[in-house]
């Protein structure tokens, strides 16, 4: 691993850039208290959509509240929201949907039916449900997000499943012996892992949007606590008077998903022994 | 020597297809006998390789081994539990596949790869199996092992892959070894060696089934020769009888078709006709509709192997 990542780093100088800002954004989610004089929630009515200056460096919202503060606030929301849930839909997509591509038969059928399901269910839908009847919360927005994503990850994990499992050396490592389980662990899903990762990476934006879109239903994170998403829907309301409502989180957003983005691609790379260069 | 390791019993491989099922092996029966080379030649098509895959339970749906028996030293690999036979296959009978760019893992070191066959099926920690490995790299003559060892396979050449290959397949010492094409997809000096080191192996007392379609290479390595055309097997006889003295027409026309640097230049011969589909085989001789020979009774009637002198052959045209 500690040779992938100097790989890594020394092939693709766009990877290593994205990790620290990565690594920088998950620092500062977590300093956050720390990096400013305001709270969360502190409203200064008097200073109401005041434009960024040197005692609000972004500005203020629509109550007066510090665009800077709550914009690192909401990362902490923004960052778990697109990293954790897109991560367990990957391990329980993955796990199943090479189950059900390299044994086949009535696992396949199951596996693949409840896949269908998640799929044709409008997925907003589903989310209102789950969220209506489990009510809003963190952890809530956690499953509905793995549960509407696990589906996908299943279908493609199939597919490659499918393909590798005819391939010369899985027949090879079958011919000498080898177990169903260790064919699939050793064999298919270190194959699997590159088109996971490209998949990890293009999962993660998506599932910091669809949080954004619970919270503007209103079934996500809860005023006043703030995410990236909520704060690009409440500024779209003063987008003409007080644009850095909205573009600041935008930004946020944006870099975020731009770093997941290079790093995946830099870390397909990198464990993908074809592609390395000595 | 006598002793037979392998005996296939009149095995079929049947696979459903839309027009009805097809026979692509059809009651082959061969014998391997311990520390033997054994050849299997044909066209392509013809059965050669489903035969080996049979062996080795490699068979892919919807094809199936409808009957026969399939002995390893008198035991019955088809009614042995799914684990038993698992665990033989690499340990006893080991296979090598044609293709050696895409028969090892990409993004598995090629030394982990050979270390996985001996985890398998021996009891041995991690240390002991890499010593067993660079020990079976040196023999199978990979230069520098201990490099190649950690190497991926896209970093070696052909003949090293194949080498690795013939390594996994060799290093629990398998009593018998299928080698399916092993050198068609190598180049002519490769292949020499890839031949030597099999010979090699054949001298420490490994049986091997090699298949091929490369009377050159089956002339060279095997003590006797099995022709299949068209899911059967049409003549047997040691190596000698068969290239000097063949009986099936089929057989004569291989032989015929080979070129040779000696003789003054001359049209190649060639097998009038193609391998006919097996969904629409002729009656009577699977060989009648492009035998020169061929008779009234040949387009009626199917003939059976015949054994006289040593020299097997189903030909009507023989007696």
């Amino acid at each position: 691993m500690k040779d992938a990542l100097r790989r890594m780093i020394r092939a693709n100088k766009l990877s290593l850039i994205s990790m620290i800002v990565i690594f920088l954004l998950i620092l500062c989610s977590i300093l956050a208290p720390w990096l400013t004089p305001y709270g969360e929630a502190d409203m200064d009515l008097m200073h109401r959509l005041s434009p960024p200056s040197a005692e609000h460096l972004l500005g203020t919202d629509e109550a007066g509240r510090d665009v800077l503060t709550r914009l690192l606030y909401g990362s902490r929301v923004s960052l778990m929201v697109g990293i954790v849930p897109t991560l367990l839909s990957m391990v329980i997509g993955a796990v199943l949907g090479v189950l059900a591509g390299y044994l086949g038969g009535i696992v396949d059928s199951v596996i693949m039916r409840l896949a269908d399901i998640v799929l044709a269910f409008p997925s907003m839908l589903l989310a209102m449900v789950i969220m209506y009847t489990l009510g809003d919360g963190l952890f809530n927005v956690f499953l509905t997000l793995t549960l509407m994503n696990w589906g996908t990850v299943a279908r493609i994990a199939r597919a490659e499943t499918l393909k590798l499992k005819t391939v010369d050396y899985v027949e090879a490592a079958r011919s000498i012996g080898t177990s169903k389980w260790r064919i699939i662990r050793k064999h298919i899903l270190p194959n699997c892992l590159p088109m996971l990762i490209v998949l990890f990476t293009l999962n993660v934006p998506s599932a910091i949007l669809t949080e954004s879109a619970l919270s503007f239903l209103g079934l996500g994170i809860q005023p006043p606590s703030a995410s990236w998403g909520l704060m690009v829907n409440t500024g779209r309301q003063y987008l003409f008077n007080a644009p850095w409502l909205s573009f600041a989180p935008s930004g946020a957003i944006m870099l975020a998903v731009l770093s997941f983005n290079f790093l995946g691609d830099g870390l397909r790379d990198a464990l993908d022994p074809r592609l390395r260069r000595r | 020597m006598d002793e037979k390791l392998l005996v296939i019993e009149e095995l079929c491989v049947d696979f459903p297809t839309e027009k009805g099922t097809i026979r692509p092996v059809n009651r082959v029966s061969l014998e391997i006998r311990k520390g033997a080379i054994t050849g299997l030649v044909g066209e392509s098509g013809c059965g050669k390789s489903m035969t080996a895959r049979a062996v080795m339970n490699l068979i892919k749906k919807p094809g199936k081994m409808t009957s026969g028996r399939i002995l390893l030293e008198g035991r019955d690999l088809g009614q042995m539990a799914a684990k038993e036979r698992r665990m033989l296959q690499g340990k006893e009978i080991s296979m090598i596949f044609q293709d050696p760019m895409s028969s090892l893992n990409p993004v598995m070191k090629v030394g982990k790869q050979v270390d996985e066959v001996i985890r398998l099926h021996e009891r041995v920690d991690a240390g002991e199996a890499k010593r067993k490995t660079l020990e079976m790299f040196e023999a199978v003559g990979i230069p520098d092992p201990e490099r190649r060892y950690d190497a991926y396979p896209h970093q070696l050449s052909g003949g090293l892959r194949q080498r690795v290959m013939i390594a996994m397949a060799m290093i629990c010492r398998p009593k018998l070894l299928i080698a399916d094409e092993p050198t068609t997809a190598l180049d002519v000096t490769v292949e020499a060696q890839i031949l030597d080191l099999m010979e090699k192996l054949r001298e420490g007392g490994t049986s091997i089934l090699l298949i091929s379609h490369n009377l050159g290479v089956i002339a060279r390595m095997c003590d006797d020769v099995y022709v299949m055309y068209a899911g059967k097997i049409v003549e047997h006889a040691d190596v000698e009888p068969i290239f000097e003295n063949p009986v099936h027409p089929y057989t004569k026309g291989l032989l015929r078709a080979v070129t040779s640097l000696r003789e003054e230049e001359q049209t190649l011969e060639t097998i009038p006709g193609n391998v006919p589909q097996l969904d629409e085989l002729p009656t009577g001789c699977r060989f009648s509709n492009r035998c020169a020979f061929a008779g009234e009774r040949c387009r009626t009637e199917e003939p059976v192997l015949q054994e006289s002198g040593g020299h097997a052959c189903a030909c009507f045209m023989r007696i």
